[in-house]
C-alpha cells in the first residue's frame, strides 16, 4: 500500500463532488482525506486527493478520474516537488494549572490560540501531516474534546507545470 | 418558442429519426412539440425497452439513440436500459422529464433524482436548470455520447424549463468542453513499436472486441489480418468484426468460447487486443496472459489500458484511426505454420454435441437460421443459453451481430431488434432470437412492433426453464434446481394470435429448413417457437 497526493483541477459544475466521491466509492478505492476549493478562475475548483492503494490502484485512479467529463487535469503532488499543508483546529480541556502546559506545546509548534474559555483552549494549527501528527501525539496527556482536520491541500514547486486557463 | 421545442430542434439538428420512449406530465411539453415534428415518436410498452430500443438503433447506425421518458418511475424504469448501453459502451442520449424545478428536493409526486440515480452508468449527465443552456446542453450530450469511449448521456429536464420561452435558437457548431478531449489518433512512436514486433512475431494473433464494431473498423481490421496474415478471435461483443466463416477467423474466445479459439490465443507469440477489456468473461486469468506472450492493448479508452492486465504496448486511439496508420507503413509479414496449426485446431476440436432428436437442437438450428437469413441481415441474440448457441453457431456474413455482452440483460433482444429494424427500415432482415425466459421479459413489445408497424422476426427457443441457471445449478448445485422452472408461461401460438401475428412451432430438426425458408420470406412480423430440450448443456 502506498500514498499519494492528487491535484485535480475541475470545472465548477453542480454535483462535481459528488461524481468524484462517487467514482471513489464505487470502485471501492481509498479517499484518506480531501479538499476543495475554487481556484482564481470561478469557473474551476481545485481538489487535493490523498489516496492509498497498490500502484496498481493509484494508476486506475489516476486514469479513472482523468475520464469523467469535468476533470481538466489531474496530477500527483510528488512529495520532493510540492508542498502541502493541513489546517488543524482542537479543542483540548484545560484547567487553570494546565493552561501554561498547553500554550508552550502549542508555542514550539507556533500555533495559535484562538479561543479560550475557563475550562477549555482551541488551538490552530498549520502544517504537513507529520508536524500535525506529532502536534496531537504531545497533546495525549490532555483530554481532546473536540479535533477537526481539514485534510492536506497541497501545490507542485515552481512555474513550469502550471495548467493555464484557456 | 419554449424549451421542448427548442430540445426537438436540437434533435432535428443531430438528425435524429426516432424517438422510443414513454411519455408522463412531466415530459408532455416535450411530447407536445414532437407532434410538430417529421421525428417519430415511437410507444414502447415499459421504459427499459425504450433504451435498449435506442441502443439498437444507435449500434446499426453508428448514430446515437435517443429515448425520452417521464420523471420519477419512468426515469428509474429505465436505469437497466442505460446501465446495458454503458456496459456495451452504445451512444445514447436519455431525455427524462423532471418535476418543477422549484420544486426540486422536496419529494414531491413522481420526483426522483435520477442524475443521482444513474451516475455511475453514464458517461455525463445534465439537470437543467436554465432554458437557455438547452442547445449547448444537447450539442455536448450528443458530442459526448459517440466520441471516444462512446456510452449513454442523461438529460433531465424539469417541466418549467420545458414550458419556458425561449426567444432565440442557435445550435452551436462545434462543441467548447475545456474538459473533455478524448484521443483519437494512436501515437506514432507506439505504432512503430507494434509493427517492429509484428515484424519479428512467429505466431501474432488479434483478438477484436466490441470497439472494433464501435468504431466501424471491420474493414481495416479485415484487411489488416488479409494482408499480414494475423489470424483473428473475438469476444462476444466482437462477433461479426469479421465474417464468421473468413478463413482468418477462429472464433469467439471465452469460458463460453471456442476451445480452439482459446488455444489459438494461448499459443500464440503475440497477442493484439482491440477494442476488447479483457473482461472476465473473455480471459479468465488477466495476469497469466502476458507469461508467454507480448501484449499490445488497443483502446480508445486510456483507463481499460493496464486494468485488468498490463501490456507491453499500450496504444491508446481509435481502431480504425490506427488500422488505418498501420496499414499506410511498409512492411510485410508471412505465418503459414501457425496459421495452418490454427487450421487443424479448428477443425479437429470443434466441440461435438449429442442432440436429442426428439428437440430442436438450438446449435444447428441457429447454424441453419442465420444461413438462411439475408447476407447483410441484422442478427439479435438475448441472454441466456440461448445467447451462448448464438455466438457460437451463428453465420455472421455482411450483416451485424447484436447482443449485450457487458451487461447481460435478459429481454435485451426484442426492443434491440425494434430499434434497429425502424433504423434500417422494410428492405433490412431483423431477427431477433430468445429464449422463453427472456422472451416473457419483452413480449409486451410486441404492441408497439404492431402499433409503428416495426416487423421483425422472433424465434423463441422454448424448454420452459431458465436454461443458464439451470445449468450453473447442474454443475454448481449437484443438480439442485431452484426457481427455474417457468411452466405458467403463455400458450405463444394463443398469444401470436392475440397480437395478430403469424405462429410457426418447430418440435424437432425434421424439415427445419424449409419452416425457415417459410418463416423469413413471409412479410411483416412473425412469431417462431422452437422446442428444445431441457436438459441440454451449453457446454
Amino acid at each position: 500500500m502506498h500514498k499519494k497526493v492528487f491535484q485535480l483541477l475541475v470545472d465548477n459544475t453542480s454535483g462535481v463532488l459528488s461524481r468524484i466521491s462517487g467514482l471513489f466509492s464505487r470502485r471501492g478505492y481509498n479517499i484518506e482525506s480531501i479538499t476543495a476549493g475554487t481556484t482564481a478562475d470561478p469557473r474551476f475548483t481545485r481538489i487535493t486527493i490523498v489516496a492509498s492503494g497498490d500502484d496498481l490502484i493509484l494508476e486506475q485512479i489516476e486514469k479513472q478520474v482523468r475520464k469523467l467529463v469535468d476533470v481538466r487535469s489531474i496530477k500527483e503532488l510528488e512529495p520532493e516537488n510540492s508542498v502541502y499543508r493541513e489546517l488543524l483546529l482542537i479543542k483540548v480541556e484545560t484547567t487553570a494549572e494546565q493552561r501554561a502546559g498547553v500554550i508552550s506545546v502549542a508555542d514550539i509548534f507556533r500555533a495559535k490560540i484562538i479561543d479560550v474559555s475557563p475550562d477549555s483552549l482551541i488551538i490552530e494549527l498549520t502544517g504537513n501531516q507529520a508536524k500535525i501528527d506529532a502536534f496531537i501525539g504531545l497533546l495525549d496527556g490532555y483530554t481532546i474534546l473536540e479535533l477537526a482536520r481539514t485534510g492536506i491541500a497541497g501545490l507542485t514547486r515552481g512555474a513550469d507545470d502550471v495548467v493555464w486557463f484557456e | 418558442m419554449i424549451g421542448a421545442d427548442a430540445i426537438i430542434k436540437c434533435l432535428e439538428e443531430e438528425g435524429v429519426k426516432a424517438v422510443f420512449g414513454y411519455p408522463g406530465v412531466a415530459i408532455c411539453p416535450f411530447y407536445n412539440s414532437i407532434l410538430h415534428s417529421d421525428i417519430e415518436s415511437i410507444l414502447v410498452r415499459t421504459e427499459q425497452n425504450a433504451g435498449h430500443a435506442a441502443s439498437g438503433y444507435a449500434r446499426v447506425t453508428g448514430e446515437v439513440g435517443v429515448c425520452a421518458v417521464t420523471s420519477g418511475p419512468g426515469a428509474t424504469n429505465l436505469i437497466t436500459g442505460i446501465a446495458t448501453a454503458f456496459a456495451d459502451s452504445i451512444p445514447m442520449v436519455a431525455i427524462t422529464g423532471q418535476v418543477n424545478s422549484s420544486l426540486l428536493g422536496s419529494d414531491v409526486f413522481q420526483e426522483a433524482d435520477i442524475t443521482g440515480a444513474v451516475e455511475s452508468f453514464v458517461k455525463y449527465s445534465y439537470l437543467i436548470k436554465d432554458v437557455q443552456d438547452i442547445p449547448r446542453v444537447f450539442k455536448e450530450a450528443f458530442y459526448i455520447a459517440n466520441s471516444g469511449r462512446k456510452g449513454p448521456v442523461l438529460i433531465d429536464v424539469p417541466i418549467d424549463v420545458q414550458n419556458a420561452p425561449l426567444k432565440h435558437f442557435k445550435y452551436p457548431e462545434e462543441v467548447n468542453l475545456r474538459t473533455y478531449k478524448p484521443t483519437v489518433k494512436g501515437h506514432a512512436v507506439q505504432i512503430k513499436k507494434v509493427i517492429k514486433e509484428l515484424e519479428n512475431a512467429k505466431r501474432p494473433i488479434i483478438c477484436a472486441g466490441g470497439g472494433v464494431l464501435l468504431s466501424d473498423a471491420q474493414e481495416e481490421l479485415r484487411t489488416f489480418a488479409e494482408k499480414y496474415h494475423i489470424p483473428v478471435v473475438s469476444t462476444m461483443m466482437g462477433i461479426g468484426v469479421m465474417p464468421s466463416r473468413h478463413p482468418m477467423y477462429f472464433g469467439m474466445v471465452g469460458n463460453n468460447g471456442k476451445p480452439y479459439a482459446n488455444r489459438a490465443m494461448n499459443e500464440s507469440d503475440m497477442l493484439i487486443m482491440v477494442g476488447a477489456r479483457v473482461a472476465d468473461r473473455a480471459i479468465a486469468q488477466p495476469d497469466l496472459i502476458t507469461e508467454n506472450k507480448l501484449l499490445v492493448h488497443i483502446d480508445v479508452d486510456p483507463a481499460e489500458i493496464g486494468k485488468n492486465c498490463g501490456p507491453h504496448i499500450p496504444l491508446v486511439g481509435d481502431a480504425k484511426h490506427i488500422f488505418e496508420d498501420i496499414l499506410n507503413q511498409e512492411f510485410s509479414c508471412e505465418h503459414p505454420e501457425w496459421i495452418a496449426r490454427l487450421q487443424e485446431y479448428r477443425d479437429s476440436m470443434a466441440p461435438k454435441r449429442n442432440p436429442d432428436p426428439k428437440y430442436v437442437d438450438p446449435a444447428k438450428f441457429i447454424e441453419i437460421l442465420s444461413e438462411k437469413m439475408e447476407d447483410d441481415a441484422i442478427y439479435v441474440a438475448d441472454v441466456g443459453q440461448n445467447q451462448i448457441w448464438s455466438c457460437g453457431y451463428v453465420n455472421v456474413r455482411k450483416g451485424r451481430f447484436l447482443t449485450t455482452g457487458g451487461m447481460g440483460t435478459m429481454g435485451y433482444s426484442i426492443p434491440a431488434a425494434m430499434g434497429a429494424k425502424r433504423a434500417l427500415g422494410k428492405d433490412r432482415q431483423v431477427v431477433a432470437v430468445c429464449g422463453d425466459g427472456s422472451f416473457q421479459m419483452s413480449m409486451m413489445e410486441f404492441a408497439t412492433i404492431r402499433q409503428h408497424n416495426i416487423p421483425i422476426k422472433v424465434i423463441v427457443l422454448k424448454n420452459t426453464v431458465l436454461g443458464m441457471v439451470r445449468e450453473y445449478q447442474h454443475y454448481t448445485y449437484h443438480d439442485q434446481y431452484s426457481v427455474i422452472d417457468l411452466s405458467g408461461s403463455p400458450d405463444l401460438e394463443k398469444l401470436a394470435m392475440a397480437y395478430d401475428i403469424p405462429f410457426t412451432r418447430v418440435f424437432n430438426m425434421e424439415n427445419v429448413e424449409q419452416k425457415i425458408e417459410n418463416f423469413l420470406k413471409e412479410d411483416g412480423t412473425g412469431l417462431m417457437e422452437c422446442i428444445i430440450d431441457p436438459s441440454d448443456l451449453v457446454k
